[in-house]
């Protein structure tokens, strides 16, 4: 079966409204691609799930696709507010949005513990902190062994994960390096994943680092080659975080009106990544080129 | 030499972390901190970032936590569930190091939300790691400007605990061991005390008052009984804090 479609048709396929969607990514390949597609095919409803919701979120509750959010730091990293999530969640604009909010160990437990087919997981957490008095997902039990009281949070499954790769080979074997976050756990627990990398290479390149390869073609439904799918985050060796961009959306999130041109001229009004990318302009991508700085092969032996 | 109370705040903050020290670094001045005691006296401290980055080198003050630039040139890279359930859960990290909207006087921070939860004033980003980074170092410092605001009689929301009281002991308790906690302000540090049993006043920083620093806390601080001077910041720790933050971000 091939699995290599562009990013509409695998949105179209694979996200239905109402959906639990968990865009994987700490900071580092984060999907915008598909959330922009996301927005673009006015998805409702969707439970979205991510550690960080980031600006991606951001622009999505701002477009209207969101009914739930699934987090555990709604900020904008380093610079400070994620202003559209904070106005759905005070002001119910542009819907009011239910939460449900975890510790970042609770949540990348949580997937984990979805990854593992476990119903739920331990951790040593939670029990001075006021959040389990909000969120009754948050429980403690008594160690049936030691009888310690521990916390316990419920495995995530989502509908469909969303990951991004530097790489992987046409039927999904995804290699990544650099921040790996949550890219895997999330991949093995959904039911659906979208994969999408900056280059589809031949298998061979997979096959000569497999211990590079995080994600394995079993458990991909798509392959979406998207080179610049992060931006306005990141990937490791391709290009740097657009930290400029992230201040500016500080900014323009200030204002509903800002954020519905920006939605306008950056996602509705462009068909593709490929014309996001030929809009952000040559100047932009020199500036966000790293210098390269290879690591070292190393010998796994050829075994005749 | 001239310097704000921001920047003494950053370098004192920095002074608190010893060379050889396993730090777990917050997002915004934390992160400031600790990439200045690293440049400075603490060339050994070990720091981790909650997105996964062990031992990291940084060439540049990384804006966000999970920055590039943390990646390149680290001892370690692992997934976020790793860096909480292999360094964090076992008890690998000395410090934590955290920033706070509310603290009160056992060291509890709140930085999930201004109001009530259900109806809030002001959405505070929420727990991120510092939940479980506060249930599980083994000293804490927090970094914050000193307001009446932050400093509150009453938190309006417990997201990551100090002093660890448990419900029945709510009431001041005193002699009993507590773990090491350090609030760094623009004005002065704070420190648990174990005879106190609660956040006293440990270093004035210089032309700052008891009274301002009254003024600007919500509840009837205690002063330690051999309260000193927090040291002038000396040129070279101004000099690499300015080098770090040349666009003034944070300072």
């Amino acid at each position: 079966m091939d699995k290599v479609m562009d990013m509409k048709e695998a949105i179209k396929k694979f996200v239905k409204d109402g959906d639990v969607v968990y865009i994987a990514g700490f900071t580092h390949l984060i999907n915008f691609s598909a959330g922009h597609e996301i927005i673009r095919q006015k998805k409702k409803r969707l439970t979205l799930c991510r550690p960080t919701p980031d600006l991606i979120l951001d622009q999505m509750i701002a477009a209207g696709c969101a009914q739930k959010v699934v987090f555990s730091w709604a900020g904008n990293p380093g610079v400070g507010s994620l202003r559209c999530f904070r106005r759905a969640v005070e002001q119910g604009v542009p819907n009011k949005i239910e939460i449900e909010e975890y510790t970042h160990f609770g949540m990348v437990a949580r997937i984990h513990a979805g990854a593992l087919n476990l119903p739920f997981i331990p951790l040593r957490s939670n029990i001075y902190s006021d959040l389990p008095k909000v969120n009754p997902n948050i429980k403690f039990i008594k160690c049936p062994f030691t009888h310690e009281k521990v916390s316990v949070v419920p495995a995530l499954k989502p509908d469909v994960a969303i990951v991004h790769a530097q790489r992987s080979d046409k039927e999904g074997n995804a290699q990544i390096w650099g921040i790996i976050g949550d890219q895997k756990e999330a991949a093995y627990a959904a039911k659906k994943v979208i994969l999408s990398v900056e280059e589809i290479v031949d298998e061979a390149v997979i096959r000569r680092d497999p211990n590079r390869t995080l994600i394995h073609n079993l458990v991909v439904d798509a392959v979406v080659e998207e080179p610049w799918a992060a931006h306005p985050s990141y990937v490791q060796g391709y290009y740097d975080r657009d930290n400029d961009f992230y201040l500016e959306w500080d900014k323009i999130s200030r204002e509903p009106e800002l954020v519905e041109k920006y939605l306008e001229e950056w996602v509705y009004s462009v068909n593709d990544r490929r014309e996001y990318v030929k809009k952000l302009g040559v100047e932009k991508i020199m500036k966000l080129q790293p210098k390269r700085f290879y690591s070292l092969p190393v010998d796994y032996g050829l075994y005749l | 030499m001239d310097y704000g109370r921001n920047e003494l705040m950053v370098v004192t903050a920095a002074r608190e972390l010893r060379n050889g020290e396993t730090v777990l670094v917050g997002v915004g001045l934390p992160n400031l901190a600790c990439n200045l005691a690293k440049r400075l006296h603490a060339p050994k401290l070990v720091m981790i970032y909650e997105s996964g980055v062990v031992g990291a080198k940084p060439s540049r003050l990384p804006l966000s936590i999970g920055d590039p630039c943390i990646v390149t040139n680290s001892e370690s890279v692992c997934s976020m569930f790793e860096v909480f359930g292999y360094y964090l859960q076992p008890g690998r990290v000395d410090v934590g190091f955290l920033g706070g909207a509310q603290i009160d006087k056992f060291g509890n921070i709140n930085t999930t939300v201004i109001g009530d939860y259900r109806k809030p004033k002001v959405r505070l980003p929420g727990s991120g790691g510092a939940c479980d980074i506060a249930h599980l170092v083994k000293k804490i410092l927090i970094i914050t400007p000193h307001q009446k605001r932050r400093f509150v009689n009453k938190l309006d929301f417990l997201t990551s605990p100090g002093k660890q009281l448990k419900k029945e002991e709510e009431s001041l308790e005193t002699n009993k061991e507590v773990r090491e906690i350090k609030v760094i302000t623009d004005l002065c540090v704070l420190s648990l005390h174990n005879r106190y049993g609660e956040l006293v006043v440990e270093k004035l920083h210089p032309k700052v008052t008891l009274e301002e620093v009254q003024e600007n806390t919500g509840w009837k601080l205690k002063v330690s009984e051999e309260l000193k001077t927090t040291p002038e910041p000396k040129k070279a720790e101004i000099r690499v804090l300015r080098e770090l933050d040349p666009t003034r971000i944070y300072l």
